[in-house]
């Protein structure tokens, strides 16, 4: 940055940086992150006069949002010596955080093991085994608290043996937003973003993006969506209320919360893939969901606005099972 | 009297119960009455059309009712049946 960019307002700055798409790197890792931003121009004329945008984090390497996180989690335990030699990260998820594990791990040898409820579908076993990855299987019952508890037992009955991270208590997580996601979508958006909306899994991204964007612009309304009930189907969200609160959740991040059903969430997933040409899962669909929500309270209004929001990963990994893999979860 | 296993999420339903005895000679009748001994609980496994949400999975001595007979599918006495949500799972 030269020293004439110091004069330019904040939004015109981190334009000047922007980067391109890097056409070669060194390392896959180098690929995670400054992911493009997407208009939904046809989702959009449900709510006249306001823009609605998402981020297309499924550009990143390992296909989902948890990239940033799984990879800032680990570069930072490396630097603080907490991984290295044979010590293996240990960590719960439902997915697409071991799917980035798995993804960073291979990429700087460090080796993982996985706590997963054991329904999680075929393929997520497939992907993170093919990448090295040691999967230990939770009680399918308990769902991903479930493997949360195992875990924490895994972790505290051998701390030689793992370094356990807890994607739900590590500043780590929110911070790859807060130093990512946040400066990427306010120079895409030229520092006209206006609302941020997004769903809430571990709460890093809308708690890293939000605290973020408020220090660009105080204004930016960061909303967190939840589905709107314990009993839900948007896979990666939680109902708080219901749930282990992740230590790393701050309300006082947030100006507002909304509540989706899954149907919305589910119904806009296949609404995105028809319309949009964006086949995306359903935490995805409910992101948009609720984006659409804000826009057409505004329009409503008579307001403009640019909401954000993000598509977290691709629908392809949600397949349902085929008739001949009906044992599959069991 | 089949075995009928509640997730955690329902289960504020039957009074904390993981596991209720209910009658039912297919899925249909026995959620039909699962509803009359824990009542509120139907309305989140069936939608008002009747058929099972799009994302709850039900399962039949571990079999998939979808790749059955759906509500039709015939439960035994002494069948476990599982509800089970599908986030994490696969849909």
């Amino acid at each position: 940055m030269g020293a004439a960019s110091t004069l330019l307002p904040a939004g015109a700055q981190l334009a000047a940086t922007r980067r391109a798409a890097p056409s070669r790197v060194d390392s896959i890792l180098d690929l995670v992150g400054n992911t493009p931003l997407v208009r939904l121009g046809r989702i959009e004329a449900d709510c006249p006069g306001v823009e609605l945008w998402a981020k297309a984090e499924f550009a990143n390497p390992g296909g989902s949002v948890k990239d940033r996180a799984a990879s800032r989690i680990i570069g930072d335990a490396l630097a603080r010596g907490d991984l290295g030699g044979d010590r293996r990260l240990l960590d719960s998820t439902s997915g697409n955080t071991g799917i980035a594990y798995s993804l960073v791990g291979a990429a700087l040898g460090i080796p993982i093991t996985l706590v997963m409820p054991e329904n999680v579908s075929l393929p997520r076993k497939q992907i993170t085994r093919n990448y090295g990855t040691e999967l230990i299987f939770s009680d399918p019952m308990e769902g991903s608290d479930g493997a949360i508890v195992l875990a924490r037992k895994l972790a505290a009955e051998q701390p030689d043996r793992y370094y356990y991270p807890n994607q739900y208590a590590n500043d780590s997580n929110w911070r790859a937003h807060y130093d990512g996601t946040a400066p990427e979508i306010w120079a895409q958006t030229d520092g006209r973003v206006t609302h941020f909306v997004t769903g809430i899994g571990t709460s890093g991204t809308i708690v890293g993006t939000s605290r973020r964007l408020h220090e660009f612009n105080p204004k930016i309304r960061c909303i967190g969506m939840q589905p709107d009930d314990a009993w839900h189907g948007l896979e990666g969200l939680k109902h708080l209320p219901s749930s282990l609160v992740p230590p790393i959740y701050d309300e006082s991040a947030l100006d507002e919360t909304m509540w989706m059903p899954t149907d919305e969430g589910w119904d806009m997933s296949e609404r995105l893939a028809d319309q949009e040409a964006l086949f995306v899962g359903h935490s995805a669909g409910a992101n948009v969901a609720a984006a659409r929500r804000v826009g057409m309270q505004l329009a409503e209004r008579g307001e403009t606005g640019v909401v954000v929001t993000v598509l977290c990963d691709r629908g392809d990994r949600y397949f349902g099972p085929m008739k001949w893999e009906k044992h599959y979860v069991w | 009297m089949a075995t009928v296993h509640i997730p955690p999420a329902l289960r504020k339903y039957t009074q904390g119960q993981e596991e209720v005895a209910v009658d039912g000679a297919n899925v249909r009748d026995l959620l039909g009455n699962l509803e009359t001994s824990y009542p509120g609980i139907g309305e989140r496994i069936v939608d008002d059309k009747g058929a099972v949400r799009r994302f709850v999975n039900v399962f039949v001595a571990d079999e998939d009712i979808r790749f059955m007979e759906n509500l039709d599918t015939a439960v035994k006495d002494g069948d476990e049946v599982s509800i089970v949500p599908a986030i994490a799972g696969g849909r």
